[in-house]
């Protein structure tokens, strides 16, 4: 194994009680295209995803967000060019097999990348008709990937293994001899699931996973990923649009807009109080369930165009507290006072004055959180 | 089966509709054609200055009912009905005028290979709108806020982004002045960021113009914001009916509340556990009795055997359950099974407007004044 031997650090800056770090990804740039024609996608991005954790990934379309995660596992097709940046993979198999230690992902050759991918990080993409393999039954399927990374196992035992996986998320053993055609959209997201688990691997990348499906489904799906989360214990960067969504799923929130990780938090205070005029817009999108209806404004305009993006914020345009700083410079991800959170935003530079709506009291802390009531709701009926 | 109230006479209603597809099942010379209920016994209205929304999953028959109000397809029983009137068989162009759609897919429901100005042109010359065809675009351009409406008029739709795209098909919807829009998922296609932008915009043209719209839609949280009235449909049936709030709030049908359960919803504390909670059934064989009863939690044999009527839970909300039916006239021994069933846990049952009070004060304030 090349892998080096190198101790796992964790970064000073990060208070003691958190989780080590299994992925982390530092100054991370993605262009599509070569030359003057390159096009940047992801811009200097940093994320640490933490041993058990889910760290959800939110945006729009064309905000960089499935992008980052192809470059950080070395997936990306050309054009698409990872120009500058690191990841480094902090392996920790579950099993005897598999490589220990520091992985740079980046500077990996194709051996230690096989020996990483699928045993260790596993994808599972948004529309699981088109990751299966049509011509070939699940059976087979599991079978090519068993026979492959666990040679010593033998024709029951792959069967077994196989049956026992399918079993997990729900499925009976007698779908192995079905074909992907004859399952329904959410058979297949949970085979495709079965399929990710197999070699027990200590990262899932879930790009839009349940996009595709029914609400119920989805939710049926998430639960048990979720269940399957704590029994197995990997980690899960889950990349999707649904902010509503990641807030009662992930442990933080890393909000991208215009291929800049623009907002990072944990995911209640990310909800009950956004700091980031961007993320607060994007909550202000998803109608409430309860209370009164009201109207909600959405945000105005669409989303830039990487290719003319403007000058200093790329939101200011859209923002409704943008000033004359933000048309000229761009603003850094910096840590918010001594608070676990990150935000690129200048009304928290200099003496700005941050508008009410994007002052919301930090909620109390998981676990002894009451009744979750979003102050941010409360705010805007007062409105 | 029982409409959605209005106020006011509908202008467009579709009366126990029903549509049934031909479809193949089995392979090789075992095969045969089977029928598929893709639709029965849908009763809709749309009122003036009204929007009705359907909601329901894939394959629930929304769609269809959206299509065969629009005349796109035949319905194989039941009626529809403009102005109270049924039309003649077949899309006859003054009931194009009226009624028109907009689909879900903006990139593919504009003719790529023209401009905007020929997409909205076509409808206008067609049906002998108006004489002043560049005032009559840009008067629809500005209709859907595509401001200045010059800027808008000779892009290509390949130009424009996908909110900008849905406008577009909106305008030319307005383009023959229509008293009725059905939208089918108008914004499903869309970025989250720009969903409501286009709600908003149905909005203002049923408060402006007083449009009857018809919003079929999977997302409940986006019918409860734009809706007056939400129907949901469930295996090409209609399950439940009632103003958008009252449904949203105080759902009567169980698969309503499994639907509401599922929505992603930040606000609770907990997430509701769903696991294993079933699939639609097949079409082609229809569970017997009530269509969701292998699915629901207070199935009783009544539910196996027998198909639901439709009954009236609360003023203007109606249900398709047997629970909501009087004890008295479901049989004896399914009777005392249902008091069981409720009775021992009533958590199963917790409603909606409970929940809303647990955890939002609004709720609790809404429920003082109804008190």
């Amino acid at each position: 194994m090349t892998a080096q031997e190198a101790p796992v650090g964790t970064p000073s800056t990060e208070p003691e009680q958190l989780a080590e770090p299994v992925l982390e990804i530092r100054g991370l740039c993605v262009d599509y295209g070569y030359g003057v024609d390159a096009v940047s996608a992801v811009v200097d991005c940093d994320l640490v995803l933490r041993r058990g954790e889910v760290m959800g990934l939110a945006g729009e379309s064309g905000s960089g967000k499935s992008t980052l995660a192809m470059a950080a596992l070395r997936l990306l097709h050309s054009p698409g060019v990872i120009t500058a940046g690191e990841v480094l993979f902090h392996s920790k198999p579950f099993g005897e097999q598999g490589p220990r230690g520091t992985i740079d992902m980046l500077g990996a050759n194709e051996s230690v990348l096989r020996a990483v991918r699928w045993s260790e990080i596993s994808v599972i993409l948004q529309s699981a008709l088109n990751a299966l393999n049509p011509v070939m039954t699940i059976g087979a399927q599991f079978d090519d990937l068993l026979r492959v990374h666990r040679p010593q196992f033998s024709n029951r035992d792959r069967w077994n293994r196989s049956a026992e996986l399918l079993d997990m998320v729900g499925m009976t053993d007698d779908r192995l001899r079905s074909y992907p055609h004859e399952l329904s959209g959410g058979m297949r997201q949970r085979a495709m699931i079965a399929m990710a688990l197999a070699l027990e691997p200590q990262v899932i990348l879930l790009d839009e996973p349940t996009t595709a499906l029914d609400v119920v489904t989805q939710r049926e799906i998430l639960e048990e990923l979720m269940g399957l989360r704590e029994q197995l214990g990997f980690a899960a960067l889950f990349i999707t649009h649904d902010l509503s969504l990641l807030v009662e799923l992930a442990d933080e929130i890393a909000v991208m807009y215009a291929g800049r990780l623009m907002e990072r938090a944990p995911a209640a205070s990310l909800f009950h109080a956004p700091r980031l005029p961007y993320t607060y817009g994007l909550l202000n999108c998803f109608p409430p369930m309860h209370g009164a209806r009201r109207p909600m404004e959405g945000i105005p305009g669409s989303p830039p165009d990487l290719r003319m993006l403007p000058t200093g914020c790329a939101f200011h345009p859209r923002c409704r507290w943008s000033m004359d700083r933000c048309r000229q410079e761009r603003p850094a991800l910096r840590r918010l006072g001594d608070s676990d959170r990150e935000v690129a935003c200048w009304l928290y530079a200099g003496d700005a004055v941050i508008p009410d709506e994007l002052t919301h009291p930090e909620p109390p802390k998981a676990g002894d959180r009451p009744a979750a009531r979003g102050p941010v709701r409360a705010s805007r009926a007062r409105r | 089966m029982s409409a959605a109230v209005d106020d006011a006479a509908p202008v467009l209603e579709g009366r126990n509709l029903t549509k049934l597809f031909s479809v193949k099942s089995g392979h090789g010379f075992l095969s045969r054609r089977a029928r598929l209920y893709a639709v029965q016994d849908v009763t809709v209205s749309i009122g003036a200055a009204r929007v009705t929304a359907v909601v329901g999953e894939s394959g629930s028959g929304k769609t269809t009912v959206a299509r065969m109000l629009a005349k796109i397809i035949t319905p194989d029983g039941g009626e529809v009905l403009l102005d109270g009137k049924a039309m003649p068989r077949g899309r006859p162009r003054e009931y194009a005028r009226q009624v028109q759609m907009i689909f879900q897919d903006p990139f593919a429901s504009l003719n790529p290979v023209h401009r905007v100005r020929h997409n909205l042109v076509r409808p206008l010359k067609i049906h002998h709108v108006t004489d002043d065809i560049d005032a009559g675009v840009a008067g629809l351009l500005r209709r859907v806020s595509l401001e200045p409406p010059e800027d808008f008029a000779d892009k290509f739709p390949h130009e424009l982004s996908g909110g900008q795209r849905q406008r577009v098909a909106i305008a030319r919807a307005l383009a023959v002045r229509p008293r009725v829009l059905l939208a089918d998922e108008p914004v499903s296609m869309l970025d989250v960021s720009i969903r409501l932008g286009v709600l908003n915009l149905l909005a203002d043209l049923r408060d402006s113009e007083g449009l009857a719209i018809l919003y079929v839609t999977h997302d409940i949280g986006s019918a409860r914001y734009l809706a007056d009235t939400i129907v949901v449909m469930y295996a090409g049936q209609l399950v439940e009916a009632a103003p958008s709030v009252s449904l949203t709030d105080d759902p009567a049908h169980p698969y309503t509340q499994l639907l509401l359960s599922a929505a992603p919803d930040p606000e609770r504390p907990q997430p509701p556990s769903l696991v294993r909670s079933g699939a639609p059934p097949s079409l082609i064989a229809p569970p017997s009795g009530c269509r969701f009863h292998p699915r629901c939690p207070h199935a009783m044999e009544i539910c196996r055997q027998v198909a639901p009527p439709s009954v009236e839970v609360s003023s203007g909300h109606t249900a398709a359950c047997w629970l909501h039916v009087d004890s008295g006239k479901r049989q004896p021994e399914d009777a005392r099974m249902a008091e069981s069933i409720v009775t021992t846990d009533p958590s199963v049952f917790e409603s909606a407007r409970e929940r809303a009070q647990r955890i939002s004060p609004t709720g609790i304030r809404k429920q003082e004044e109804r008190g």
